[in-house]
């Protein structure tokens, strides 16, 4: 714990003591649980006067989609928000728990809050947790100092950046940024090639999918485009419903127990009367 | 791996693993290729790489098989050339029945596929991802097989980073009636993006085409990059106040 | 054998269902090749026909697949060689069978569904394990989607106890064009929830008046 003197115990956050007997069993064949992933295409891009971000919306548990349509574009502030790909439990504690420091800095300070600070409250926080917070995020907000974008790494490196990609469908997207990307687009060009590079992402990209959500945030002005395309729908419906017959699963044996018996309780005669 | 055991007469002998292709030495990064209106094109740089060492700068890495085929091939280089061995004796062979007969790109491909089946069922595997394109009777013919005998065709196809990189863009843009105009224009964009985001991919690049007419492999050439962002120009500029 | 690394085999996804019916049967399967995150192609065939009235449908490695459908084919062509017809739907399932289970310590990674007519013309589906374990059954689903699918066919069609006696046909109730609409319905299904599977369904029906090819689109993301 790089925060803390040796001899001193870990005033809370995570403890560590455990890893290296994980990595000793899992070694040894044992399978840890898995988490909710966000195999994820996540991107970012400054245009003539912001930043607009997207990401699509599929969640997944291995090789299963555990969320069809969930939000990866999370608030930080009324002009700042950040696009998280990774775990998705820390991806979302890590961007609340910024978002409510920056939120106090604000009350605080009674000013705006800059992208700065939250990309260096971001990296401060990852880098002290070695990398096993596993977000990987895009930041990108306007403050007084005009439009920035970031992407911060697991493990607390950070990047400056015109256009960014992040998550398994960064190089489907990126793809799309480096063969199209230019300086000074208007608003409508930079929402549509940010919502070109997620498509790119959730077709070739199998840990991402279903929908587009975009972000644009401007001087002053904040637009959360949630579902701006739907390029999924279902290709099938069956013409007919359908009847689940009961009695698909044999009955063997049925035992009835009421849900409330009533008993009796006896109340001794003396008892202590109960503090207030 | 070489494990020592003993034999029925007392003489202790080393399992001959060491023969095998354990890991790749000089390896070759992507290669591209595509359908167009009348024939096939075929893309990669001329790159071997030594790990993340550069080590060689002028690779041939596609090459014209009989006359109606052009392979390309990432992975290991020593392999690719063992391979083109291999062919050529397919080919001489071929030739040898002097029945006017040969074989097309989709009899070579069928070979390539059993070869690289067979060596990876032998756990010594050919350690290669190889792109057979070729135009025989009239007929597109453009397939892939990788180290261990993945293999199938399709309108445009891509080995290692070109899967991640180039294909998103050939899915979005390709389209059967493409000039050779188009489709260079095309192939180089997906060049071009190769080059700026694979660390192993360098700015020299051969490029082949084959036709009903037979196959071309143009002159090696470079391709103009873009560095003028303004971003790029003081990265710091836009995180001031962090580290 | 595998010891010898983990490298030998590669996961291309997919899924495969075959449902037999009182005189047809309907084998499907999605045309998605791909490993890990990345597609490589999305149109390749996972249904093999191997006799006229005999098709296999696999999902899992594709060499190994590819292999074991020549293998097949072969073994069929010399087949007809030596006794002037094509095999029938259960004796090729016991050659399957035989196959998978001669490469038992370095198995084809191949997880198939055999469907077709049997000699009366009833409608016949086989399934299997990777090493040659099969049985005979009224519906079956394989591959990376067959966890999503089966209790959904399990439920609609439940097939009977083969415990029962006396023995109860195990074909199901549906005529052709309910179950095609079911195979159509179960896929746009695991589409939804199966990375592997999507892009398009390949239906083949199998009846007395021949082989009959079906497309449907599916999920593309």
């Amino acid at each position: 714990m790089a925060k803390v003197d040796a001899d001193l115990p870990p005033k809370g956050g995570f403890s560590f003591d455990l890893c290296r007997r994980n990595e000793m069993l899992v070694k040894k064949g044992v399978t840890l649980p898995g988490f909710r992933k966000t195999g994820t295409t996540i991107v970012g891009l400054v245009f003539q006067d912001g930043v607009v971000l997207g990401a699509d919306t599929r969640a997944t548990e291995g090789p299963i989609v555990a969320d069809k349509n969930c939000e990866k574009i999370h608030y930080m502030a009324p002009n700042i928000y950040c696009c998280g790909a990774g775990t998705a439990a820390d991806t979302e504690a890590v961007t609340d728990m910024v978002s409510s420091q920056l939120q106090l800095h604000r009350y605080s300070t009674g000013r705006e809050s800059r992208v700065v600070t939250a990309l260096t409250l971001l990296k401060s926080h990852l880098f002290s947790y070695q990398g096993y917070v596993s977000a990987a995020l895009v930041l990108g907000g306007v403050d007084v100092t005009g439009p920035h974008l970031h992407t911060v790494y697991p493990h607390g490196s950070t990047d400056t950046l015109p256009f960014a990609t992040m998550g398994s469908g960064s190089l489907a997207a990126m793809a799309v940024f480096e063969s199209k990307y230019r300086e000074g687009l208007t608003r409508e060009e930079g929402i549509n090639l940010v919502a070109e590079a997620i498509c790119s992402g959730i077709f070739n990209d199998l840990g991402s999918g279903s929908n587009v959500d975009v972000c644009v945030i401007t001087k002053g002005k904040t637009e959360y485009l949630r579902n701006h395309l739907l390029p999924n729908p279902r290709t099938y419906v069956s013409s007919k419903g359908y009847s689940f017959v009961k009695g698909h699963t044999e009955v063997l044996s049925t035992k009835i127990i009421p849900l409330t018996e009533k008993e009796k309780v006896e109340v001794a005669a003396e008892g202590d009367a109960m503090e207030e | 791996m070489a494990q020592s055991f003993e034999v029925p007469n007392g003489h202790s002998v080393e399992e001959h693993d060491l023969e095998r292709t354990l890991n790749p030495y000089v390896t070759g990064t992507s290669v591209i290729g595509l359908k167009y209106k009348d024939g096939i094109i075929l893309a990669a740089d001329t790159g071997g790489s030594y790990g993340s060492t550069l080590r060689y700068k002028s690779v041939e890495r596609i090459k014209p098989i009989g006359k109606h085929s052009l392979l390309g091939a990432s992975g290991e280089i020593s392999d690719f050339q063992e391979i083109l061995k291999y062919l050529d004796e397919l080919i001489i062979y071929d030739n040898m029945w002097d029945d006017g007969n040969s074989l097309g790109p989709k009899e070579v491909h069928n070979y390539l596929n059993r070869v690289m089946y067979n060596r990876r069922n032998k756990f010594d595997p050919l350690w290669n991802s190889l792109v057979l394109g070729g135009v025989k009777n009239g007929q597109k013919y453009l397939g892939v097989v990788n180290m261990i005998g993945t293999h199938f065709e399709d309108d445009h196809v891509a080995t290692g980073f070109g899967n991640h990189l180039a294909r998103p863009i050939l899915r979005a843009e390709w389209h059967a009636d493409l000039s050779f105009e188009e489709a260079v224009k095309l192939v180089e964009k997906c060049l071009l993006v190769l080059l700026y985001r694979d660390r192993s991919a360098i700015n020299k690049f051969q490029l082949a085409k084959i036709t009903e007419e037979g196959t071309t492999i143009y002159p090696r050439y470079s391709l103009k990059t873009f560095w003028g962002f303004s971003a790029f120009q003081n990265p710091t500029k836009g995180a001031v106040g962090s580290w | 054998m595998s010891r010898r690394g983990d490298w030998v085999y590669e996961n291309n996804g997919g899924t495969c269902v075959a449902i037999a019916g009182a005189d047809y049967c309907v084998v499907a399967a999605d045309t998605r090749l791909s490993t890990g995150y990345s597609i490589y192609t999305r149109d390749y065939s996972k249904i093999c026909k191997l006799a006229d009235k005999c098709v296999l449908a696999s999902s899992g490695f594709q060499g190994d697949i590819k292999a074991l459908q020549k293998n097949l084919s072969a073994r069929h062509l010399i087949y007809q060689h030596q006794h002037n017809k094509q095999m029938s739907c259960p004796a090729m399932a016991q050659l399957l069978s035989n196959t998978l289970y001669y490469k038992r310590f370095f198995p084809y990674y191949a997880f198939n569904v055999l469907g077709g007519l049997d000699n009366e013309g009833k409608g016949c589906v086989f399934t299997y394990d990777a090493v040659g374990s099969y049985e005979r059954v009224g519906y079956s689903s394989q591959g990376s989607g067959s966890t999503l699918i089966m209790p959904v066919l399990d439920n609609q069609l439940k097939s009977p106890s083969p415990l029962l006696l006396p023995a109860k046909d195990s074909v199901t109730p549906l005529s052709e064009m309910e179950a095609v609409d079911l195979v159509k319905d179960v896929f746009a299904s695991a589409t939804e929830r199966d990375i592997y599977t999507g892009d398009k369904l390949e239906i083949v029906i199998i009846n007395a008046s021949g082989i009959r090819h079906e497309f449907m689109e599916l999920r593309k993301d």
